[in-house]
């Protein structure tokens, strides 16, 4: 790690008065220290936010507010998460380790950089580290990597599993920074990588994560999260699939999907939702559904097989969902 | 307190007036390890994982990976187990830590020099061959149990999957915590 | 005197007991000191910068900002460091493959991405890593050869053999016509993933400078006499300047055991600056060594309609670096296995721009023994036959290849029972015919074999007069019990409790003992021991049969039986002395013996020595998405004696769960435009976590040797060998789909 200062805020005004080019808010801490020991992030100032109030779970117009510095198992363990949102529950858990989710934060899971081998190895080049330099990843080691919205200039794939759900449910992230406050749509948080794949957020700089906010009740019986990887847990997704239905008998009156391991962001595509809202919860939809999303799905050199896996677990993501059996995270069978 | 210029104030304004730690600088922090109270001078780039194995001579925590990516650094923090290649000692300021070393004194038995139910399970299921991933396995076994959300086996599987063993003395260390559990229980 | 062992009678034997770990509470404390955790007031913290480049030379190295950091010492280069001994030979240590051995920091020249080429010292270990990313190395880059398909065509018959590697056997019979005429044949090409070992203690060594200028190196090593011939050769030191320890192993499954360059390194410092210095390798840098070769395998099997082999062919090309032929045995378990008159193996190297492979636990055989039990199951599905029915047609009770009969076999015995416990004959042979719900169901099963070596190797015991005997040698515990296995033997030979006897290991002060390696250690150091505590035995017997009106007077030493701290008449407890009478009337502190024990050489010309396995595989298969899960496994193993059958059964739970690594999880990617391993870190480098192992289930079958006075073959190695041909095997059951190259990741299986 490099040299760096050491400040610890007792507000969030004093956190954004903090902020400096080259300086970096930390809470849990998971990502970015990590990613400091690589010495692909080297901040001249680290602004300690732990003890700002920002951790509490509160419920707010007839949602529930999570702050921004509450751990991703206070979320997960919640019980008006687990109540109302348990598919946000259910993608908390299915991602990273128990220890990992007692000290990673729901600002910082929002925040996690990218999945890339590249990207993490200061040996190679990589647009996102050092912009203009290169993405060895294209015709490089890729079965991991993007099969949407990818550039030539960035192929990488955005590792949350939270953020998957957080998008299925159309939270709203809450920032406050040097022009004040404001609210993001979840789906505008991430970017995808473009041109400048340096810049994983809309967050201009010195803005901090306040809240998520959820939305009234969502999928409580009708939801999962599933997750295919390489190893049964404490692995990231190659493809992962939030999806919460509402039913009206047997027809779809709602449908929310979002996919993990596969862009730059939690991917969503609402043609392919709102082609579902109407039509009956059968398997046939399902597959017109996951056959429309993996339409502009775009492979690299050894990833192809990621459209085939992404088709067919947005085909089980649904019927789960419909069936109100969601993924059970313990059993490893699937349902 | 010296070397906090952040910590008690809640006027921005005389944060601007405060330079920040410089980066060659220590800090003064306090950490209640395995029962004891200590000051700590610390830079804010150290992590507890290393202040405990290179500074405090508690070489029992061990650092496999310093990535968060085999747990075997694990700790609890105030009772929660966390990684402690990734947590800055800094930013723990006040906290209780115990570590392998201190699992002893937790519990029923605090004060006696007798092992921790889940040490004395771990030997007797034969749940560790090398050792090094052991310590984080113990403190990963009593969060799990102070978090009280793993029943099954099923479950213990899953919640204890983030301490990877490479002698893959796996299904022991779940039957040791189940020993444990049930005890426990009964 | 007797050949049996005059130790305790029934129930007192720890030998053949289960035994909890005596370095148990040392382990689950934390008291249990490994290399990089000891310490001195001097110590200073190396940390090696890597090369980014796989081949080339280093045109530039600039330093200035690193040494500028406060707290950096100096940062040694080829262009600064000590002058230190450029033949290879200075180099060599007890188990390197031929070659030219990597000189660390000797000159520009760049072997494999992520060499050596720069050691920051610094005060603190943060200190040290943050100056080494400020170390500038420049290159003139030429392009690597990794890609071993690349290199097939021109893969060539190593010009020096391996010490203690088998080479091919020649050929017998005409297995090339009489494949071309066999009525059913099979023949496929197989292979597996580049592994790393990543035991889960990173490579480490402590060099501590004495006060009296001597040097006690921490080495993480599998045995520290190689260590300590590796820096008496490498320095120009004595054996008697650098003393070698490391009493505890993180995990090694081979990685330990050659001296890596972080003890080079480290030594190098310590004797450059005078001080203490200890060097840590990083998760990422235990990718800048060893690692367990991918090999690319054809085997070809020419086979009667009723099974018979009339023709086997194994073919393997394996990866190897620039500088070292590495060498190990795939192919030759082909022939030792089955029964055939038309026998080719074949075995050529490939040289890839990397660091030497090294053995990786049961090298050689997980790869050869993936192909051809892979094999033997295609050719089961052919025939139609059982994989067992088809194993027992070509079964062998005398080696093809050496024409001699194994020592002890007990490979039936593991079919019957191993089939048994699993339920094997429930299994319908069909794929695909088995499922729950979603999931196809499927059963595999392979057999294995490991050789069961034994190495010379030597004990001390020492009894004291208080009745407490302290046994050791130079060895490793390498996590595998033999701090446990050795107090059994120690307390049996003396009828001692298990509390009064004290095990000393991997220290050079201690007698000389080889590397822990190819489960040969506890017929090795075992038998050592039992003939030091065995000698012992004799002298205290002696001692008591002088004592004044000894009950023992007329007594011949083979009718006694040591046991709860006496020597006793044999059925007779009445008459007996204990030890410590008689080493005080003998008027002793302390009886010290050092005794040699090696193969024997008379059994070695007249038998073989294998251990085997029947390993029996149970997997679920999601049918749409392809996922898999191992849920049952049960491993029978006929390894001679088993001396403790709790460590032992935990040493062939952990080789499965490794097996299973290499079945499903373990890969290491190559970017071959870069020859850089890309996944180097254990969040994308899968090894198996807790959830994806289930049942597994052991069963030692008795097996009686007589290689070694101990009757022991070794555990560390035969729980792996078959294990992934028997997951591959029950995937194809599951799911009719065949995949000959591991791992088996989800998209292999769409």
């Amino acid at each position: 790690m490099n040299r760096f200062d050491y400040v610890r805020a007792g507000t969030v005004a004093e956190a954004v008065q903090a902020y400096g080019a080259g300086a970096r808010f930390i809470a849990g801490g998971t990502n970015l220290i990590d990613l400091m020991k690589y010495e692909v992030e080297k901040p001249d100032r680290l602004i300690d936010i732990t003890r700002l109030p920002l951790d509490g779970i509160e419920e707010q117009g007839g949602g529930l507010r999570l702050g921004a510095l509450a751990t991703n198992a206070k979320v997960a363990y919640d019980d008006r998460v687990a109540a109302h949102y348990p598919l946000l529950r259910n993608a908390i858990l299915a991602g990273a380790s128990a220890q990992l989710r007692n000290a990673a934060s729901t600002g910082g899971n929002l925040l996690q950089r990218t999945r890339c081998y590249y990207f993490y190895d200061a040996g190679t080049p990589c647009n996102k580290r050092e912009p203009g330099s290169g993405c060895p990843a294209i015709g490089g080691v890729n079965r991991i990597h993007a099969i949407f919205g990818a550039s030539d200039a960035c192929i990488a794939t955005h590792p949350s599993d939270m953020c998957v759900a957080l998008a299925a449910l159309e939270a709203v992230v809450r920032v406050s920074g040097p022009g004040g406050d404001r609210a993001i749509p979840f789906s505008e948080f991430h970017r995808l990588p473009g041109d400048n794949p340096e810049k994983d957020t809309n967050l201009a700089p010195g803005e901090i994560v306040v809240s998520v906010d959820l939305p009234e009740s969502r999928f409580p019986q009708t939801y999962t999260y599933l997750k295919l990887r390489d190893r049964l847990s404490y692995a990231f997704a190659l493809v992962s699939v939030a999806a919460g239905l509402e039913l009206d008998g047997d027809t779809i009156k709602t449908a929310r999907l979002a996919l993990g391991g596969v862009a730059h962001k939690p991917w969503r595509n609402r043609e392919a939702e709102a082609l579902l809202e109407g039509k009956p919860a059968t398997v046939e939809s399902f597959r017109e559904a996951a056959d429309l999303i993996v339409a502009e799905a775009k492979p690299q050199s050894e990833n192809v097989f990621k459209i085939e896996l992404a088709r067919r677990a947005i085909v089980r993501g649904l019927e789960q969902a419909a069936a109100g059996t969601p993924q059970s995270l313990s059993d490893k069978r699937i349902q | 307190m010296p070397g906090l210029p952040a910590a008690s104030l809640d006027d921005t304004m005389l944060l601007e007036k405060t330079p920040p730690v410089p980066a060659d600088a220590r800090i003064c922090i306090t950490l209640t390890i395995n029962g004891q109270r200590r000051e700590l001078q610390v830079t804010p780039w150290t992590t507890l994982l290393d202040l405990l194995r290179e500074k405090l001579d508690l070489t029992g925590t061990k650092k496999g990976c310093d990535h968060g990516q085999c747990g075997a650094c694990t700790v609890l923090v105030n009772g929660t187990r966390v990684n402690s290649c990734l947590t800055l000692a800094v930013m723990k300021d006040g906290a209780e830590i115990t570590t392998v070393e201190g699992l002893a004194g937790l519990g029923d038995r605090k004060g006696s020099n007798a092992l921790h139910p889940i040490q004395e399970a771990f030997i007797e299921h034969d749940a560790f061959q090398c050792g090094y991933c052991t310590p984080g396995q113990l403190c990963s076994s009593v969060g799990l149990m102070n978090e009280g959300h793993a029943h099954t086996r099923d479950e213990i599987r899953e919640a204890m999957s983030g301490n990877i063993c490479r002698c893959g003395a796996y299904t022991n260390i779940v039957d040791a915590i189940e020993d444990v559990m049930q005890g426990a229980a009964r | 005197m007797a050949t049996q062992i005059s130790t305790a009678a029934g129930t007192d034997r720890h030998v053949g007991s289960p035994r909890s770990r005596v370095d148990g509470p040392a382990k689950v404390t934390g008291l249990a000191k490994y290399a990089g955790e000891f310490t001195a007031a001097d110590l200073v913290h190396g940390y090696v910068v890597g090369s980014t480049i796989a081949r080339g030379t280093i045109t530039g190295i600039d330093c200035a900002a690193a040494e500028a950091v406060p707290g950096v010492l100096k940062v040694l280069t080829h262009a600064n460091r000590p002058d230190v001994s450029g033949k290879a030979d200075s180099y060599r240590d007890m188990v390197g493959p031929p070659g030219t051995p990597l000189r660390p920091l000797y000159d520009a020249n760049i072997l494999f991405s992520g060499q050596p080429v720069a050691l920051v010292l610094a005060e603190d270990f943060e200190t040290a890593r943050y100056a080494a990313s400020l170390v500038k190395v420049t290159y003139a880059a030429e392009t690597p050869e990794t890609d071993i398909d690349a290199l097939v065509p021109t893969a060539y018959d190593p010009p020096t053999k391996r010490d203690g590697i088998k080479p091919p056997p020649e050929p017998w019979g005409d297995a090339d016509a009489a494949f071309g005429k066999a009525p059913i044949r099979v023949e496929r090409q197989y292979r597996m993933a580049n592994e790393h070992h990543n035991p889960m203690e990173p490579h480490a060594s402590t060099v501590i400078v004495e006060a009296d200028g001597t040097y006690t190196a921490y080495d993480k090593i599998q045995g520290v006499a190689n260590s300590q011939q590796y820096l008496t050769g490498a320095f120009g030191l004595k054996p008697e300047q650098v003393r070698v320890m490391n009493p505890y192993l993180g995990g090694g499954f081979g990685a330990g055991l050659r001296p890596q360059y972080q003890l080079f390194l480290a030594m190098l410092a310590a004797k450059d600056l005078g001080r203490s210095v200890r060097v840590v390798l990083t998760r990422e840098q235990m990718w800048s060594f060893t690692y367990r070769p991918e090999a690319v395998q054809t085997v070809s099997l020419g086979a009667s309609p009723d099974g018979a082999l009339q023709a086997l062919r194994h073919d393997a090309v394996q990866g190897t670096s620039r500088y070292e032929d590495y060498q190990e045995n795939i192919v030759n378990w082909s022939g030792t296995l089955y029964k055939c008159d038309n026998v080719k193996l074949t075995y050529r190297l490939a040289k890839l721009d990397t660091a030497t492979p090294g053995d990786m636990r049961a090298p050689g055989a997980v790869s050869g023994l993936f192909a051809i039990e892979s094999a033997m199951d295609e050719l089961a599905v052919e025939t139609g036959k059982d994989p067992i029915e088809l194993r027992l047609i070509n079964y062998t009770d005398s080696d093809p290849v050496e024409g001699k009969p194994y020592g002890s076999k007990a490979l039936k015995s593991c079919f019957e029972q191993g089939a048994a416990r699993f339920g094997w004959a429930k299994r319908d042979p069909k794929p695909r015919s088995m499922r729950e719900g979603r999931e196809l169901v499927g059963w595999g099963m392979a057999s294995g074999i490991w050789e069961a070596l034994m190495m010379p190797s030597s004990a001390r015991a020492v009894l004291s007069a208080d009745g407490k005997l302290e046994i050791g040698n130079s060895t490793g515990d390498i996590g595998t019990g033999t701090y446990t296995i050795l107090t059994q033997i120690g307390a049996d030979a003396l009828g001692l409790p298990m509390e009064d006897v004290t095990t000393k290991l991997g220290d050079t002060n201690l007698a000389e003992a080889p590397v822990a390696g190819g489960s040969w250690t506890a017929a090795s150091s075992g038998t050592a021991v039992m003939k030091a505590c065995r000698n012992i035995a004799a002298q205290v017997f002696v001692l008591a049969r002088q004592m004044e009106n000894s009950p023992l007077a007329n007594v011949d030493f083979e009718r006694v039986v040591f046991t709860g701290g006496r020597i006793e008449v044999a059925g007779d407890p009445s008459r007996g002395v204990s030890i410590k009478d008689a080493m005080r009337a003998g008027g002793f502190e302390t009886i010290e013996v050092t005794e040699k024990a090696g193969p024997d050489s008379d059994f070695a010309k007249q038998f073989e020595c294998y251990t085997h396995q029947a390993v029996f595989v149970e997997v679920k298969v999601d049918e749409d998405l392809g996922q898999v899960r191992v849920t049952r496994v049960v491993s029978a193993i006929a390894a001679g004696k088993i001396l403790n059958p709790k460590t032992a059964r935990s040493q062939i739970i952990g080789a499965t769960v490794m097996g299973i690594g290499s079945a499903l999880h373990e890969e290491s990617m190559l970017d071959h435009r870069l020859g850089r391993f890309m996944n180097r870190n254990l969040g994308e480098y899968h090894v198996p976590a807790n959830a994806d192992i289930h049942d597994l289930d052991v069963i030692f079958v008795d097996e009686e040797d007589k290689a070694n006075p101990l009757g022991v073959k070794g555990v560390g190695e035969i729980g792996i060998v078959g294990t992934a041909a028997a997951i591959a095997n029950a995937v194809f059951h599951a799911t009719g789909k065949r995949v000959r190259d591991l791992p088996i990741t989800i998209d292999k299986l769409l």
